[in-house]
């Protein structure tokens, strides 16, 4: 059977999977639709989380990126894994505990006010859009490839999709269909993974196969080898980075401190029965997603060992089959600039005969190594569970800021629960097609801002939440004008130097060296600063605040997420 | 014990955990994967060298293992001061 079929096959019982649990889990009443009912079982929830977390970004991009960093790809392996430490021992138990359904219904109560929960509100909404809008163009680009559809059809697809099971099933839905999610995706990884480990080092553990040696004769450590090439061909070795130093830590912070205060990760310990469970599905899930974030680092060393070995200085007439069809589709570029017949691939710009678009290194890897038309077609399968689990967590996260934070606790308290249930579906509705609509028409900006969107959550939601948790005294005040400045100052960086308003400037006009992807550890601290300094000028929360921090620091008594 | 003091007393041995679980986080990532990245590379850990191997794959096992301890050190605390459920 071609790739061709295989792909219709696999991709095709998988939705026609995801679509059978949304009918078998589609909610009833608020709670369901927002956290599920709290019934869902940590390991269960540990997955769900994984796969809601794990993007097409973590699927495709990340192991192509990596491989062209080389060292430097640490920031987003820490980065993506370290914020789960932070979320299960300072956040995921006392948000548990709390037993509210959103982000800013805690911000709102615990700060006692409707600005602190409207500017929350509206940093869920920016940080939820820019994220989403990337998935859904995740979606359409996995279509175009495998099932040779018209991007735009492929956005469609997915919107339509997404639309069944967000808007029926609501978070619980959501929950059951991100578990099959994420085996789909995990084995999709895990597969031609395990295959080129064994081609290149004999050791089926890709783990085991980064730090192993080559099977090609030479015995040499495999990343010694890649050394050896890197500095051959004058590129930087691949153990070492190019990034400075404190650049390298503040988009590693950064990237942990937004994992921590993403709403789409924080609302799913939630679902958990009780506070214990909140912790253990933190590991859970942190488990889950390593899996994955241990293997994209050996997958990135072989795919390049493999791509350097196999193409440079050799003939280009010679190429194997996957690199003329990847060229077709123009993520392979060969100019023969010295006409010698010869792939020139080097570090100098000007001699250098060959561009590789780094998504191709997880997507063209089956290929490169040979392996049967099936595994190809489960690597698409597996790109669009992880882009389609990531797109509905987020799109409930919009729809619940609508329906609930906005409708139900300010401009109508008095709204009927099916009356809820109703607007947090509409929620979706609009959700989807505005989603849809930057998927088919993205902005040049979204690209460039989805990594920010980590810096926008570690400048914004973070501190509030952090000070509302273990500082008794942190007000009204102090949060706010810490929330409104830390997202204000991002924004001006970001707008600056990545989109180039209020001037602009290049990297060396960047403050401490620091890039725009790793500003949200500076945000943050200013955040940090000015709550800290605002509320010591400030009166003291009320009494009954102070109680609420008192009663969140205790695990007992968690009982069900409650409406009030 | 009153119930006020029990609760101090409970959360501030939380603290405790906290403080020493996130030192060895710092450490494992931003002290041994970045700052002392370069000087650890002259150490090897099979075929890699041990900075990078920190950076890369050594940090993310320290962290899946410090959430497993923090859970078992919070269950025996909320036991030991009867929050357990």
């Amino acid at each position: 059977m071609s790739v061709q079929t295989w792909t219709f096959i696999i991709v095709g019982l998988t939705f026609a999977l995801y679509i059978g649990i949304a009918i078998w889990s589609r909610a009833g009443s608020t709670q369901e639709f927002y956290v599920a009912g709290g019934g869902i079982p940590p390991i269960a929830n540990g997955m769900a989380t994984a796969a809601d977390w794990m993007s097409a970004a973590s699927f495709i991009s990340m192991a192509g990126l990596i491989s062209f960093m080389g060292y430097d790809g640490g920031v987003f392996l820490m980065g993506w894994t370290g914020g789960y430490v932070l979320l299960a021992l300072t956040l995921a138990p006392y948000l548990r505990k709390f037993g509210k359904f959103t982000v800013p219904d805690f911000i709102g109560d615990r700060y006692y006010s409707n600005v602190a929960r409207t500017v929350a509100v509206i940093c869920a909404l920016i940080v939820s859009f820019t994220y989403v809008a990337g998935q859904m163009r995740g979606v359409g680009l996995v279509f175009s490839r495998f099932l040779e559809v018209n991007i735009n059809t492929g956005v469609y697809i997915g919107m339509a999709i997404v639309f069944f099971y967000a808007v029926l099933g609501g978070m619980k839905g959501i929950t059951y269909t991100q578990v099959a999610q994420y085996c789909v995706l995990i084995f999709a990884f895990m597969v031609p993974a395990i295959f080129i480990s064994i081609n290149m080092t004999g050791n089926p553990i890709p783990q085991l196969g980064l730090i192993g040696n080559m099977t090609d004769g030479s015995n040499m450590a495999l990343l010694d080898k890649l050394d050896q090439l890197h500095r051959d061909l004058g590129f930087a070795e691949y153990t070492s980075g190019t990034k400075s130093m404190i650049d390298v830590f503040a988009i590693t912070f950064a990237l942990m401190v937004g994992t921590a205060g993403l709403p789409h990760v924080i609302v799913r310990f939630f679902t958990v029965p009780n506070v214990k469970g909140a912790r253990i599905s933190a590991g859970y899930a942190l488990i889950f997603i390593a899996i994955l974030y241990t293997t994209a680092p050996a997958i990135a060393a072989f795919a390049r060992t493999n791509l350097i070995t196999t193409v440079s200085e050799q003939q280009y007439a010679g190429m194997p089959e996957w690199f003329k069809k990847w060229e077709e589709t123009g993520l392979i570029k060969f100019e023969d600039k010295n006409n010698d017949g010869l792939i020139q691939y080097v570090a100098d710009k000007s001699a250098n005969e060959l561009t590789i678009d780094r998504d191709i290194m997880v997507l063209a890897n089956p290929e490169i190594a040979d392996l049967p038309a099936w595994v190809i077609a489960l690597v698409a399968a597996g790109g669009l569970a992880a882009a389609l689990s990531t797109a509905a967590g987020l799109l409930l996260v919009i729809s619940t800021s609508i329906s609930r934070d906005l409708i139900k606790m300010q401009i109508n308290p008095n709204i009927s629960e099916k009356g809820e249930l109703l607007s947090a579906r509409i929620g979706a509705v609009f959700a989807v097609i505005v989603a849809g609509y930057f998927g088919i028409h993205p902005p040049g900006f979204v690209a460039a801002v989805v990594a920010l969107a980590f810096g926008l959550a570690a400048a914004s939601f973070f501190p509030a939440i952090i000070l509302g948790i273990f500082d008794k005294r942190m007000n009204r005040q102090g949060a706010v004008a810490g929330m409104i400045v830390g997202i204000t100052l991002m924004l001006f960086y970001m707008i600056k130097y990545k989109l180039g308003g209020f001037g602009g400037g290049t990297a060396e006009d960047w403050w401490f060296g620091i890039s725009p992807e790793g500003f949200g550890t500076i945000a943050m601290a200013v955040n940090f600063v000015v709550s800290f300094a605002v509320s010591r000028m400030t009166p003291p929360p009320p009494q009954e605040v102070q109680d609420i921090v008192e009663d969140i620091r205790l695990p007992s008594g968690a009982g069900e997420a409650h409406a009030h | 014990m009153s119930t006020d003091n029990k609760a101090q007393k409970y959360w501030k041995e939380n603290l405790g955990y906290l403080f020493i679980l996130l030192a060895i986080w710092f450490v494992a990532s931003y002290v041994l994967g970045i700052f002392l990245a370069e000087p650890l590379n002259s150490v090897r850990i099979g075929g890699a060298k041990l900075g990078f191997w920190f950076a890369q794959q050594g940090s993310i096992y320290v962290f899946v293992i410090l959430i497993f301890v923090y859970v078992r050190l919070m269950n025996k605390l909320d036991k030991k001061y009867g929050y357990d459920e």
